[in-house]
């Protein structure tokens, strides 16, 4: 049993009170343990992918009960890989918060942050469906906080339909939970997973609902249609970084749907036969479509890169739906590509946002350094949009080609083309409005009595970074999609993850 | 008993569900709760009803049980939604103080774009 695998929860979980508690009145303390603490996450993220490099799926049993009586936390190809995304992500953001003082506009947002880390990662890292609920919980009421940081009107009335929104979703969860308990009497997802597969047809009428009340619970999380609603007045409200770190909370929803329906209800169980991808693809066209469109109609920039990320969701559950090796493998590689570029796009969005006043798309008396901004506002459109040399373009062609063999091919094909047109044309709308027209009001602003300070390095570096990831993402796409062919190879393994989890256990119980 | 617990349960989530569709606070989080009360006493339900069973088994008498597992998660349910609901109660309360109206909807004017409110200007 390898203890690093609790790591990643164990390291936010004491690093948080500690900010909260000793470090709340010296905001350069808390600042370095933050950082300190977001780059060992890193460190120990990048170890155990090594970990996990042998193919093996890895178990740690919390205080050394036997599966399926304790909880257990499971470490396979596709959990490393979502928490060094979270880290990698965590790192970008903080830094980019920190530079641009955005965590001292409010109280303990190190605090904040660290507890939505843990979290995160433990809603990554569970192999138990009620802890994940726990898990879902602590990232929620940490992202409470984080969203209301630093207060204000709109920002709080947003803030309590975010809450609300999601209380509803939690006790959903919990219904569903009930009902998966009520029929299989277990909530181990290995053990699970051996149970529903071993009930008769005619039981699982209960079975069914609850399979159908979590899919409903995780597309809540991951913005699929009809439940997509809450994102764009959440993330368009939040603080832009926390909106940057938000990227990563979608990605727990569509991490939950994967795992849920390759895991306990896979395509081979009899019970929901179908039932799940039937539902998820109309759903993730609509979304695709919705996305397109607000993109296209949105006033303001953040709400315009909100259904942006609405759309990305869209795509990535579209290539999900298919439910093969292949598919989920190319939806993975968009999933790491919209993360970051929605940090990338969200991140420039604040600093163009304070520069100008205001995030309407009406033409303005241009910024400072307008032509850098524009620049980058160029490439990171290029990266959200889906246009090569960024990997949303390999990402794209990859869903494409996922979803060719399934039967509502044309319908995705067209879905995911016409939806990257639309949004091409809404960012292009976006990027002439707020910097090329704006430059036509230059001279009725007379003369700018100061020059103001150029913009720093330091705030610069959260977007280079998540654009650079981008870039290394398109340039080294054959090692990461390997990786990720391996880890879908793995997902469809459900007897190798029951095995691992369950081991000599699971064989008596059999 | 089985008709009483299912009733309750239904009456429950009806009532939350009819409040947290209301336009205002205050009902929105009645209905919260009460919607979490209705999950509670269904967890409860869901390791089968059983009247004087102790939730321990008997090595020596094959005597009947009732399953611990549902109490144990409900317990962390309700811890769960009671710091839940105390959150949202101050949340809502920051939201009425700050805009002097306790209704959930966005008004139109925090879409408009000459509102640069929360866009931490």
């Amino acid at each position: 049993m390898n203890h690093w695998i609790i790591a990643p929860v164990v390291l936010p979980a004491l690093l948080a009170p500690v900010i909260a508690y000793v470090m709340r009145h010296d905001i350069k303390l808390a600042r370095y343990a933050s950082v300190a603490g977001t780059v060992l996450l890193a460190v120990i993220s990048v170890g155990l992918l090594t970990i996990v490099a042998d193919g093996q799926t890895h178990v740690y049993y919390l205080g050394d009960w036997p599966a399926p009586f304790g909880i257990v936390l499971v470490l396979d190809r596709l959990s490393a890989m979502m928490v060094l995304l979270t880290s990698i992500l965590a790192m970008v953001v903080l830094w980019h918060a920190i530079a641009t003082e955005w965590d001292n506009r409010g109280r303990h947002f190190h605090a904040l942050f660290q507890f939505q880390l843990m979290g995160v990662c433990g809603a990554f890292l569970t192999g138990d469906a009620f802890n994940l609920f726990v898990f879902f919980e602590v990232l929620l009421i940490a992202s409470y906080g984080l969203m209301i940081h630093g207060g204000g009107k709109v920002r709080l009335k947003a803030g309590l339909q975010y809450v609300v929104m999601n209380l509803a979703g939690s006790t959903l969860f919990l219904f569903a939970l009930g009902a998966l308990y009520a029929s299989t009497g277990t909530l181990n997802l290995a053990d699970l997973a051996v149970k529903v597969r071993e009930l008769p047809l005619e039981e699982a009428g209960v079975l069914r609902v609850s399979a159908v009340l979590l899919l409903m619970v995780f597309a809540i999380k991951a913005a699929l249609f009809p439940v997509q609603f809450w994102l764009p007045g959440t993330y368009a409200n939040a603080p832009a970084p926390v909106a940057a770190l938000f990227a990563i909370m979608t990605k727990v929803g569509a991490y939950a749907i994967i795992r849920f329906y390759t895991l306990v209800f896979g395509p081979d169980v009899a019970a929901v036969d179908g039932l799940i991808g039937s539902w998820v693809m109309p759903a993730a066209v609509i979304t695709v479509a919705v996305g397109a469109i607000g993109v296209l109609g949105a006033r303001r920039l953040m709400p315009m890169l909100s259904f942006a990320v609405v759309g990305s969701m869209g795509t990535l559950l579209l290539a999900v739906a298919a439910f093969t090796p292949e598919a989920i493998a190319a939806g993975l590689y968009y999933l790491l590509h919209s993360t970051f570029a929605a940090a990338a796009s969200f991140l420039l969005a604040d600093l163009v946002v304070t520069r100008r006043g205001s995030d309407a798309l009406t033409a303005q008396p241009p910024i400072y350094q307008n032509g850098l901004f524009a620049a980058f506002f160029f490439v990171g459109a290029i990266g959200v949009t889906g246009m090569p040399p960024l990997s949303g373009f390999l990402g794209k062609l990859l869903v494409l080609d996922g979803v060719r063999d399934m039967p509502w091919m044309a319908t995705a094909w067209a879905a995911i083309l016409l939806a990257s047109l639309v949004t091409i044309v809404g960012f292009a709308r976006a990027g002439s409005v707020v910097f090329w027209k704006s430059t036509a009001m230059m001279d009725t602003e007379a003369d700018a009595s100061e020059t103001p300070a150029p913009i720093g390095v330091n705030a610069l570096v959260g977007v280079s970074a998540s654009l650079a990831m981008l870039a290394l993402l398109a340039s080294f796409a054959g090692p990461v999609m390997g990786y990720l062919e391996q880890t879908s190879v793995q997902l469809f393994d459900v007897s190798g993850y029951v095995d691992a989890v369950l081991g000599q256990h699971g064989e008596d119980l059999k | 008993m089985e008709m009483i617990v299912a009733s309750a349960i239904g009456v429950l989530t009806a009532g939350g569900i009819y409040l947290i569709l209301r336009l205002r606070a205050f009902p929105v989080i009645l209905g919260i709760a009460l919607l979490s009360y209705a999950v509670n006493v269904f967890l409860f339900a869901t390791g089968r009803l059983a009247v004087n069973a102790p939730p321990i088994l008997n090595k020596y008498a094959d005597v009947s049980y009732s399953d611990p597992l549902p109490q144990a998660l409900v317990l962390t349910a309700i811890v769960i939604s009671f710091g839940m609901t105390a959150v949202l109660v101050m949340v809502a309360l920051g939201a009425y103080l700050e805009a002097d109206s306790d209704e959930i909807n966005m008004t139109d004017a925090g879409d408009d774009a000459d509102s640069t409110e929360g866009q931490g200007v």
